[in-house]
């Protein structure tokens, strides 16, 4: 099998702040459409983000303000990789985080994200450590009309 | 205005538009819960027909107007859901709650 190579990438660093939801994800779809993704292509990504980078903010850094890592590769597949960090509080069961309506974010949080991230991802990672951080992998294929 | 709020015998219909996520799902809960708890509607209609973009927060906001209400028994419908957001309404299951238009 080739290896693929990556063609672009960019990086970005935010506060944990939550109107910097909105920024995250129309960031990275602008970043997306030099591939020219579908419409529903763009609004599975932004959802992805907009769930991980909430993560960030209402799990990882609960009790203060911090930085978010959002990285963006596109490979010579056509394959797009999403790569969201914080250095918050960590998960300490990724398993039972994972599973749908699960939440420790209170009353008005659905416990959805990750579920949402795999559904409308073609691949998703999470990597944590308690008190160093968290690391969401995401992945997929964009279709190429051209 | 990211919700606008109608009443008439009895139908609580909002009207959401924008965008809907974390950072903005709190003005569009208040605004929604005080008007629900004044009128105590038979039924809320959400209307997601000029909502751009919704991220799980809808479905946390849906969930909570839902709960609220079963307080005095109202039906809770969703209505103008663009495909990605009927996608994740499935996705949360919410017709097993009695949620309609899902």
């Amino acid at each position: 099998m080739r290896k693929r190579e990556v063609l672009n990438e960019m990086r970005l660093v935010i506060d944990s702040r939550s109107a910097n939801e909105s920024f995250a994800r129309v960031a990275v779809a602008a970043f997306i459409a030099q591939l020219d993704p579908t419409v529903e292509e763009i609004s599975d990504i932004k959802t992805a983000v907009s769930e991980a980078v909430t993560n960030c903010i209402v799990h990882g850094y609960r009790n203060g303000i911090g930085s978010i890592w959002i990285q963006a590769r596109i490979y010579s597949d056509s394959r797009v990789m999403l790569r969201v960090r914080d250095k918050g509080a960590g998960i300490s069961d990724i398993k039972q985080a994972m599973e749908p309506l699960f939440t420790t974010g209170g009353a008005e949080r659905g416990g959805l994200g990750f579920t949402v991230m795999e559904s409308f991802m073609d691949d998703l990672k999470v990597h944590s450590v308690v008190g160093k951080g968290t690391t969401v992998t995401m992945e997929k294929k964009i279709v190429q009309r051209r | 205005m990211p919700v606008v709020i109608n009443q008439n015998k009895g139908i609580m219909t909002a009207a959401l538009s924008g965008e809907i996520d974390h950072h903005t799902a709190k003005a569009l809960r208040e605004d929604i819960d005080n008007a629900a708890q004044c009128a105590r509607p038979k039924r809320l209609v959400l209307d997601f027909s000029e909502v751009g973009f919704m991220d799980s927060s809808g479905i946390g906001l849906i969930m909570g107007r839902y709960r609220l209400t079963q307080e005095w028994e109202c039906q809770v419908e969703l209505t103008g859901a663009s495909p990605s957001i009927a996608r994740m309404i499935r996705l949360a299951g919410l017709g097993r709650l009695g949620i309609t238009g899902v």
